[in-house]
C-alpha cells in the first residue's frame, strides 16, 4: 500500500471520536497554524503543496485561496462542498463517516487561513446520518477548545456549522449551492462575478470539496513542499478513489498519485480484479461526468504507454483517446455491460438533475434520454446515432454551468468508443429485448476485450 | 385552511431545535434555515409537506408562503404528496444498477404488489427510484427515512420488507437498527 495522508488511522477502533483522534495526533495542524504560522503563511504553504481542488474540476487550492477578496468589509465564508452525488463517488461520505474529525480540523485550520468567522459544511440531504455523526464531531471540538471563542487562546475564533441539501445533484455545482445554502432553488449563477469576490451572501467565499480540506491537515504538518514530493509531476499527494461495479472489492482507496491503473484494477490491495473471473470491458475514471474509455485504453495511452492515476495521465490523448481523473468515482465494467443500458441510467440522471435555467440543457438531456431509451429498447434507428452525437455537441459549451458538458461527455464518448454496440442495438432489436441481453451473450468485439 | 393552519404546530422540542438552527446564520438571513426547517418539517408531519405544513414553516421564517413553495418543489427529498410509512427509494443509477438495481426494484414490487411510485393499500410502503446516493461501493442498496441498507439481495430485501412491516412509521432524521445482514 501507497503513503496514507488521510487515512493512515481510520482502521483505529473509536477513530470517530475526539479522544481518540486526538491521541492520534489530531488537531497538530490547528495548533501549529494558530500558535506559529499567519494565515498567510497557511495559504503559503497550500500553494505550495500544488494540492488541486478533490472536488473534480482540480483547480489548484492556493490560487483559488488566494484569489479570495480580502480587502472587502464584508466577512469572509469558507463553504465545504460535501453534496457529493456525482454518479460513482462515495468517498466524501466514507472520510466524513469514517473519521469526521479529520474534516473538523481541516475545516478550522483553512478558515483560519481565509479569516472566516463562520464556516459551513454543505452535505448532500439524503447523509443525514452522517450530518449527525459530523455535528458530534463538531460538538466534542467545542468542547475540546477547538472552536468558538477564542481558540486554544489565541483571539481566532471560528463557529461551524453543517447544512443539509434536499435531494439535488446540481447544488454541487458551487454557485447552485451557495443560492441553496442561501434557502433558494439550486440555480447556479452567472459567473463572474465569482465566489471569491462575491459568493455566499454576496461575501468574498471560498467553496472547496470535503477531501481538498481534509488535505490541509497533511499540508500543514508535513509542510507544502513534503506534500508536494508524494505524486508525480503536477498531481500531488494522495488522492482517495470510490471504485465501484463488476470488481471484487468495491470501496474507497487512497491512493498516491501515479498508481497505474492496472494495478489499481487488478492487485489485491486495491479493487482485486474484475469479478466472476470476467474480462475487463470498460471504464469510467473519474465519475459519471467524465468520458469512459474501453479496456484497452484505460490500461494503456494511445502511445501505449501504461495509463497512470493522476490528471495528466488519465486527459493523455485528450477526449479522443483520454478522460479525466474528476472526482475519482471508478467504475468498472465487465465483458456482460451494455454500454448503451449504462449510458441510459446516466442521461436519465442528467436529465433528472438539470435545473432547468439553459434550454440546451433542459432540453437536450431529455432528448438524449428518449433516443437512448429507444435504441436500448430495440426501438431505434440507425440515425439515431448521430442524432445523440448532434445533440451532444449542440449542448456543450452553450449553458450557465458544466452539468450540460457533464451530460453530453458520456453521450459522445460512448459512441466514439463503441459505436458497433449501437447499431447492434438497431441492427438486433429481438436480440435486445430481455434487459440482460449482453449477460445471456456478451457482446463481441475483439478490440474491446482485453486478457489479463 | 384557516382552520387547518390553526392545529399546525412544532411540538416544543422542535421548535427549539428550529429556533437554534435559525440561529446559525446572520442577522436578516434567517431565510438559509429553510431546508433544514422543512427536513424538521417533514419528519414532524407525517414525512411530508402539505401547503398549511409549509405556510407555517413560512411563518416561522417570516417569508412569504411562495418562497416556500417554490424551494420544496424544488427538491427531491421534500413529498409534497402523502406517502407510507416506509418509503423505499432504490437507487438505480449506472453503478447501482451494474450490481442489479433492477432485480432489486422487481423484487419488492413483487413483494409488495405495487409499481414504482405506489403505496401499498394498507399505507405501509411507498416504492421509489432515485439518483446515485453515494454508496456505489456497496451496491445495490435502497434508502428508507434516514437509514441506507447497503449490500443488498433478492433475499434480503424481502427479510427488510418484512422487518420493516412490524415498526412504526420510519424516521427521517434517525436511522434505525435494522439489520438485514
Ligand atoms: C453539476 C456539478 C456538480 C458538482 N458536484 C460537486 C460535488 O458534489 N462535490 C464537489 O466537491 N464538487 C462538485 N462540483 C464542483 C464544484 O462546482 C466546485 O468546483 C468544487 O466544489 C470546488 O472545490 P474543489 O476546488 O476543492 O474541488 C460540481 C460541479 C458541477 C458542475
Ligand atoms: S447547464 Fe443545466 S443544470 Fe446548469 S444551469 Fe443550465 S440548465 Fe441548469
Ligand atoms: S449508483 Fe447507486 S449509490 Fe451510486
Amino acid at each position: 500500500m501507497g503513503r496514507q495522508l488521510l487515512l493512515e488511522h481510520i482502521a483505529v477502533p473509536g477513530i470517530e471520536t475526539f479522544e481518540v483522534y486526538r491521541k492520534m495526533g489530531g488537531y497538530a495542524s490547528v495548533e501549529k497554524a494558530l500558535k506559529t504560522m499567519t494565515p498567510d503563511q497557511v495559504t503559503e504553504q497550500v500553494k505550495n503543496s500544488g494540492l488541486r481542488g478533490r472536488g473534480g474540476a482540480g483547480f489548484p487550492a492556493g490560487m483559488k485561496w488566494s484569489f479570495l477578496d480580502r480587502k472587502s468589509d464584508k466577512p469572509r465564508y469558507l463553504v465545504c462542498n460535501a453534496d457529493e452525488s456525482e454518479p460513482g463517488t462515495f468517498k466524501d461520505r466514507y472520510l466524513m463517516e469514517k473519521i469526521p474529525h479529520l474534516l473538523v480540523e481541516g475545516m478550522i485550520t483553512s478558515s483560519y487561513a481565509l479569516g472566516a468567522k463562520t464556516s459551513y459544511i454543505y452535505i448532500r440531504g439524503e447523509y443525514m446520518y452522517v450530518l449527525q455523526i459530523l455535528e458530534k464531531a463538531i460538538r466534542e471540538a467545542y468542547a475540546a477548545g477547538f472552536l468558538g471563542k477564542n481558540i486554544l487562546g489565541t483571539d481566532y475564533s471560528l463557529d461551524l456549522y453543517v447544512h443539509p441539501g434536499a435531494g439535488a445533484y446540481i447544488c454541487g455545482e458551487e454557485t447552485a449551492l451557495l443560492e441553496s445554502l442561501e434557502g433558494k432553488r439550486g440555480n447556479p449563477r452567472l459567473k463572474p462575478p465569482f465566489p471569491a469576490i462575491a459568493g455566499l451572501y454576496a461575501s468574498p467565499t471560498v467553496v472547496n470539496n470535503v477531501e481538498t480540506i481534509a488535505a490541509v491537515v497533511p499540508i500543514v504538518n508535513l509542510g507544502g513542499d513534503e506534500y508536494a514530493k508524494v505524486g508525480v509531476g503536477k498531481s500531488t499527494g494522495t488522492k482517495l478513489i470510490s471504485a465501484s461495479g463488476h470488481i471484487n472489492k468495491p470501496g474507497v482507496y487512497e491512493i498516491e498519485m501515479g498508481l497505474p491503473v492496472e494495478e489499481f484494477i487488478y492487485s489485491d490491495q486495491y479493487c482485486g480484479g474484475i469479478w466472476k473471473g470476467r474480462k475487463l470491458k470498460a471504464v469510467v475514471a473519474g465519475g459519471s461526468s467524465v468520458p469512459i474509455l474501453p479496456a484497452e485504453l484505460i490500461l494503456k495511452t494511445a502511445k501505449g504507454e501504461p495509463r497512470l492515476m493522476t490528471y495528466e495521465s488519465l486527459a493523455d490523448g485528450g477526449f479522443t483517446s483520454g478522460t479525466m481523473l474528476g472526482s475519482g468515482g471508478f467504475i468498472v465494467m465487465d465483458e456482460t455491460t451494455c454500454i448503451v443500458r449504462n449510458l441510459w441510467t446516466f442521461a436519465r440522471f442528467y436529465h433528472h438533475e438539470s435545473c432547468g435555467q439553459c434550454s440546451p440543457c433542459r432540453e437536450g438531456t431529455g432528448w438524449m434520454e428518449k433516443v437512448l431509451h429507444r435504441i436500448e429498447h430495440g426501438h431505434g434507428q440507425m440515425s439515431d446515432i448521430d442524432l445523440l452525437v448532434d445533440v451532444a455537441k449542440k449542448i456543450e459549451g452553450n449553458t450557465i454551468c458544466p452539468l450540460g458538458d457533464a451530460a453530453a461527455w458520456p453521450v459522445a464518448s460512448a459512441i466514439r468508443h463503441f459505436r458497433e454496440e449501437f447499431e447492434y442495438h438497431v441492427k438486433y432489436p429481438e436480440k435486445v429485448k430481455n434487459p440482460k441481453h449482453f449477460e445471456i451473450e456478451p457482446f463481441v468485439s475483439s478490440k474491446q476485450l482485453v486478457m489479463v | 385552511m384557516a382552520t387547518e393552519k390553526e392545529t399546525i404546530q412544532f411540538s416544543d422540542s422542535a421548535l427549539s431545535k428550529a429556533k437554534e438552527i435559525i440561529g446559525r446564520y446572520p442577522e436578516g438571513k434567517q431565510k438559509s434555515a429553510l431546508l433544514p426547517l422543512l427536513h424538521l418539517a417533514q419528519s414532524e408531519f407525517d414525512g411530508w409537506l402539505s401547503p398549511a405544513v409549509m405556510d407555517y414553516v413560512a411563518s416561522l421564517l417570516q417569508i412569504k408562503p411562495i418562497e416556500v413553495y417554490e424551494v420544496a418543489t424544488f427538491y427531491t427529498m421534500f413529498n409534497l404528496e402523502p406517502v407510507g410509512n416506509h418509503l423505499l427509494e432504490v437507487c438505480r443509477t449506472g453503478p447501482c444498477w451494474l450490481r442489479g438495481a433492477e432485480d432489486i426494484v422487481k423484487r419488492i414490487e413483487q413483494k409488495l404488489n405495487i409499481k414504482v411510485g405506489e403505496t401499498t393499500a394498507d399505507g405501509k410502503f411507498t416504492l421509489k427510484t432515485v439518483e446515485c446516493l453515494g454508496s456505489c461501493g456497496t451496491a445495490p442498496m435502497l434508502q428508507c427515512g434516514a437509514t441506507f441498507f447497503e449490500n443488498l439481495s433478492e433475499e434480503s430485501v424481502e427479510v427488510l420488507i418484512e422487518k420493516l412491516a412490524k415498526q412504526k412509521r420510519s424516521s427521517y432524521l434517525r436511522p434505525t437498527e435494522i439489520n438485514v445482514g
